[in-house]
């Protein structure tokens, strides 16, 4: 199995989601992009719209609004300010 | 001297005040939970903004940066944003905000500068309309919201970029612990760059920026203002309750120990009425 990713989505409320994931997909400003472990820091501002968070073969589909999206080689941060799981 | 009766009704007067402090006590305690919650989670959300923006403030300056980074390279015209909460029995909580503030707003004054005052919370509107130099005032409402905190925010943001305030400072009372809470100001415009928050470890790789730095900047400063004025509200909220249930237990305290000296002298009083009236019987049945 190849790395995870640890990945966070946080609005001003609360921490929605924090811990290893296979990978992230997230629509920013400029294009949809997806992360996997190891990617290049990256900053860019979320369009609104869904953030799908794939581990272990599980899709996990968060809705956000007023997103940030920042890649460290410490993790994957979205700050959003509306956050909301999609069922 | 009192009478017994008056006596009694004083006695039944400070339990029924000690039921009502008590009650607030317990209201008081099961709310600061819920609010050191609400306080403990917005917290990674205000530390990863401030981390964030340290880091691109580091790769942004001069001419392109936008002034709510930099400021508007004065700093003659001031706005002091106070927040408190909206309801008192709360031991010196607010009135401790409101002096950080009005010591601030004086040392200003003093220095000839202009200062304005916006208010969030009703005990700031109310101890601060004497100073006569309110821009608005907003309530907190019953618990924090991210819906008050964006009208506060952009009120603040419409009076900086129609260029009324050149500095922004935001006052509010820092839940340390339960048995601590300290009135503090934050500056918000321009905004302050946490020298701890910045410095994330790249191992030797390069950010990419999309689109790039200054317009993510332009778009994440304004939203900063809103999340710092949230965890002002929910730092406030959590020390409100802390601050309540403090002083409603010393007024708990102090009712109890009324009560026993009330009831002592009630006693005593009593008694002596009736060894007085012993007495005038006995010394009545003697003279016959």
């Amino acid at each position: 199995m190849a790395d995870k990713l640890h990945f966070s989505l946080v609005s001003p409320e609360r921490q929605l989601f924090s811990g290893l994931v296979d990978q992230v997909d997230a629509p920013g400003s400029e294009g949809d992009f997806g992360v996997l472990a190891g990617h290049a820091p990256f900053m860019t501002a979320l369009k609104e719209g869904p953030v799908t968070v794939h581990n272990d073969g599980q899709i996990t589909v968060y809705q956000v609004r007023g997103g940030f999206a920042d890649v460290t080689p410490d993790g994957f941060t979205v700050l959003a300010e509306h956050a909301i799981e999609a069922v | 001297m009192a009478s017994l009766k008056e006596m009694r009704n004083r006695i039944g007067s400070v339990k029924a005040t000690q039921k009502i402090t008590k009650a607030l006590q317990m209201v008081a305690a099961a709310k600061l939970r819920r609010s050191q919650d609400a306080a403990q989670n917005a917290r990674p959300y205000a530390e990863r903004m401030a981390a964030v923006i340290a880091n691109l403030a580091a790769g942004v300056s001069g001419e392109g940066a936008p002034r709510l980074l930099v400021g508007t390279g004065s700093d003659q015209r001031h706005l002091i944003v106070v927040a408190t909460s909206d309801r008192g029995l709360a031991g010196g909580f607010n009135t401790s905000i409101v002096r950080a503030a009005r010591e601030r707003i004086n040392r200003l004054l003093s220095e000839g500068k202009d200062v304005r005052v916006l208010t969030l919370g009703r005990k700031a509107r109310d101890q601060l309309k004497r100073l006569d130099r309110s821009v608005g005032a907003f309530e907190a409402g019953g618990s924090p919201s991210l819906a008050i905190a964006e009208e506060v925010a952009a009120r603040v943001r419409a009076l900086f970029e129609a260029g009324d305030v050149d500095v922004v400072t935001l006052y509010f009372s820092k839940f340390k612990s339960v048995i601590s809470q300290t009135a503090m100001g934050v500056q918000l415009i321009p905004a302050q760059i946490e020298a701890s928050a910045s410095a994330i470890d790249l191992k030797g790789a390069v950010y990419e920026y999309e689109p790039d730095e200054e317009t993510i900047l332009e778009e994440l400063l304004p939203r900063n203002i809103t999340t710092q004025v949230f965890s002002a509200m929910l730092e406030n909220q959590a020390g409100f309750y802390a601050s309540q249930m403090t002083a409603m237990d010393n007024a708990t305290r102090n009712a109890g120990e009324m009560i026993s000296a009330l009831t002592l002298k009630y006693n005593r009083s009593r008694q002596a009425q009736i060894t007085k009236e012993l007495i005038e019987i006995i010394s009545g049945a003697e003279a016959l």
